[in-house]
């Protein structure tokens, strides 16, 4: 029988293949399914997540992390492919190329990273000449701004002097004089803008007395008046002013009625149309009917 | 009775958690080695629907995922004899299967080979309450088995209902819904020593493992080494094992009588040992290399070398011929299928329609031993190997391992035994809640 309380070791114990219990416990544990997840994922992830929050901890690195990832993208952004030389303004004409580069003041070259195109677009469109503009960066680094320019279709005389108005009743541009477009109409008034496409009527409908309109005028906010030269003046209604108009010409056109002495057409009252004459022009009516021509009198 | 109803329920239900988690482990501790496989259960039948593979014999339900085998420590004749030993080799066996799984178990299904098994033939009769039998019925005829007195310090292992009769009609596998008025049942009943089981538990228990299971070896090794016709018509199956050579036969798939013989594979090394002069593990080896059991002339010309590994090299040169080593192995051998024999006898095994008798375990690989054994036990001998189940690495396939795989097979299907059906109610104590629980559910 081999002895049972001997506590005395052999020199070379026996290899033993079996774990020992504790070994064989850890073994199992390690084999539990929540554990080995946890050890072989959770504890790695711990490690590394630790060592980078630490590292991150600190002021210096954090910096250098922040410069290295901004050199990073300023090194990208600068590179050839992404650079912009020159503007190119299509669309406009030499006063608004003039306007759009004083409202982008861009340095060229410049990376195309650093321009807003959408806000530059805003401002351009802005302008008060620009009906609509459109930005782009060519491949080949040329910064492209097509404009469409707005299309003054009349002059505006309004209380601080005279403007280019188009279509949309927008005031384009400032001129010193009347005698810069003369090939625009005049039109004024309050409220004029508004009515601006009704004002440009009468001036197609005018046909042969177009050379001696002076403006249109608009009245109370409500009527037109055209103001031909001589001083002669065509009251039209609020209703129909068209018309009315149309009715003047046929009468200029059979009477001759404008070539008379006439200050004022009051056509205001489509009933009952009414014609001022200058004086001179009433002394010589009375006379030709024969009344005496005596002061105060009616 | 009472206890060994509740401690076997109480195994049922461990294994029923073992299958819902899905894993469990199968231990075979024998006297030669220790085999541990680890079955996952992946739930019914996957393949059923794509191609059309049936049941396979109800293997298709799990798959082994590991499998360890290592030499077996303290133990003889199939009985644990030194504890720290046997625990430590079991847990080698474990780890290993366990590193070859990469799945913790903790619920194990043992099998016995020692433990002097003694089967009893139990028969009981009762009237049926109705007209049809009900699972009650069933309950009460098992019930009414009159339990031989199988004498102190042993444990009932395994106690099954084999055959039931109703009225003048027998070999029925299932009365239940038939109608008679007279049931009658056969019962195997198989007890072991107590002692054997509880030193394997406390091994088991030591190991950190629960015992969701326990079979007799030969039963197991029976399942696996005998195919169904055998066990439908009737055969014996020896499982000849290290220490132990274990017995069991079947008739009509089940077990009807179960036996060991404590001889086995490691006598005939003894042999060899004490015969040649030589160490056990050298015998063991010349063993496994030359052994044999029938002569030839050309085996006289056969010189194995024998050196005693003495130290003296010089002078210790002996060699035999593999006549001479037959001739050591074959009176033991002999000796084992003669006690075969006398148990068959004495169990009425030649009374049964057919008598095939299938050999198997790690010993019946000596070559030649069909011819001794047909001369020995009578003419239809044929040696067996275990069915073969999903995943079993090739090393474990051999006759080694009948046990072991009958134990998995054993583990997926096991067979109706008795404390699977309910105690009629009036077995229970006269006073008890569960006896007014039962009779109001039987009669509402």
């Amino acid at each position: 029988m081999r002895p049972l309380t001997s506590t005395r070791r052999p020199a070379t114990p026996r290899r033993d293949p079996a774990p020992s219990r504790w070994g064989y416990r850890f073994q199992r544990w390690m084999l539990t399914p929540a554990l080995r997840r946890l050890i072989l994922v959770g504890l790695p992830v711990l490690v590394v997540g630790g060592a980078l929050a630490g590292w991150y901890a600190k002021e210096a690195n954090r910096q250098m992390v922040a410069d290295a990832i901004a050199e990073a993208r300023a090194d990208f952004q600068s590179r050839e492919e992404f650079m912009v030389r020159v503007m190119a303004v299509d669309g406009a004409d030499d006063g608004l190329v003039q306007d759009i580069r004083t409202v982008l003041p861009v340095e060229f070259p410049t990376s195309s990273f650093d321009l807003d195109l959408e806000e530059m677009r805003g401002k351009v469109a802005a302008l008060p000449a620009v009906a609509d503009a459109s930005l782009r960066v060519r491949p080949d680094g040329v910064l492209q701004v097509t404009v469409e320019q707005r299309q003054p279709v009349a002059v505006f005389r309004g209380a601080d002097g005279l403007r280019l108005i188009d279509a949309e009743s927008v005031l384009i541009a400032r001129i010193r004089a009347r005698a810069d477009r003369p090939d625009l109409p005049l039109i004024t008034g309050d409220g004029a803008r508004e009515a601006l496409a009704e004002g440009l009527t009468l001036y197609d409908v005018a046909g042969p007395i177009r050379q001696r309109m002076r403006a249109v005028v608009r009245m109370g906010e409500r009527r037109w008046d055209v103001v031909l030269d001589r001083g002669q003046r065509i009251l039209l209604p609020t209703e129909t002013p068209i018309r009315a108009f149309e009715r003047v010409i046929a009468l200029e056109q059979a009477q001759d009625l404008l070539g008379r002495d006439v200050s004022v057409i009051d056509m205001r009252n489509t009933a009952r149309p009414t014609i001022r004459l200058n004086e001179q022009a009433v002394a010589e009516l009375r006379r030709v009917n024969g009344e005496e021509p005596e002061a105060g009198d009616e | 009775m009472k206890d060994l109803y509740q401690s076997q329920r109480a195994m049922r239900n461990m294994r029923q958690a073992a299958m819902q988690r899905g894993v469990i482990a199968i231990l075979d501790v024998g006297t030669s080695k220790i085999a541990c496989l680890i079955l996952r259960f992946d739930g019914p039948e996957r393949f059923r629907d794509s191609d059309g593979v049936g049941s396979m014999a109800g293997q298709s339900a799990f798959r082994v995922i590991g499998a360890a085998t290592t030499r077996s420590r303290g133990v003889r004749f199939g009985e644990v004899e030194a504890m720290a030993e046997t625990e430590r080799a079991i847990r080698t066996a474990v780890q290993a299967a366990q590193k070859m799984a990469n799945v913790r178990v903790d619920h194990v299904i043992a099998c016995l080979g020692g433990g002097m098994p003694r089967s009893y033939g139990l028969d009981g009769q009762t009237g049926v309450e109705g007209t049809v039998v009900t699972e009650a019925d069933i309950g009460r005829v098992l019930s009414a088995c009159d339990v031989p007195d199988y004498g102190e310090g042993r444990e009932v292992l395994h106690a099954q209902p084999i055959n039931f009769a109703l009225d003048h009609r027998s070999g029925m596998a299932d009365p239940r819904g038939q109608i008679g008025n007279e049931l009658s049942c056969d019962m195997h009943m198989l007890t072991v020593e107590a002692a054997t089981i509880r030193n394997l538990l406390h091994c088991i228990n030591r190991c950190d493992l629960e015992l969701a299971g326990l079979a007799s070896s030969a039963y197991a090794s029976g399942i696996s080494a005998l195919v169904e016709d055998e066990q439908e018509l009737g055969a014996a199956c020896i499982d000849m094992g290290g220490g132990t050579t274990s017995l069991s036969i079947f008739m009509r798939k089940h077990m009807i009588f179960a036996d060991t013989v404590r001889m086995g594979g490691d006598h005939v090394t003894g042999d060899i040992s004490m015969g040649l002069q030589v160490p056990l593990a050298k015998a063991e080896r010349i063993k496994t290399f030359y052994g044999g059991v029938i002569a030839t002339g050309m085996d006289d010309r056969e010189i194995i070398d024998a050196g005693g590994e003495t130290g003296d090299w010089e002078r210790d040169r002996r060699s035999i011929s593999r006549a001479e080593l037959i001739g050591i192995i074959r009176p033991r051998v002999e000796e084992i299928l003669e006690e075969v024999r006398m148990r068959l006898d004495a169990a009425g095994f030649d009374h049964l329609p057919s008598q095939q008798i299938v050999l198997t375990g790690g010993a019946s690989q000596i070559p030649g031993l069909d011819g001794l054994a047909s001369r020995i036990l009578g003419h239809q001998v044929r040696l067996g190997r275990p069915l073969r189940v999903q995943g079993l690495p090739q090393a474990a396939t051999g006759s080694a391992f009948s046990a072991a795989v009958g134990l998995s097979l054993f583990a997926a299907h096991p067979q109706d035994e008795w404390w699977d059906f309910d105690i009629p109610a009036e077995k229970y104590p006269a006073r008890s809640l569960r006896r007014a629980v039962r009779w109001f559910k039987e009669n509402w």
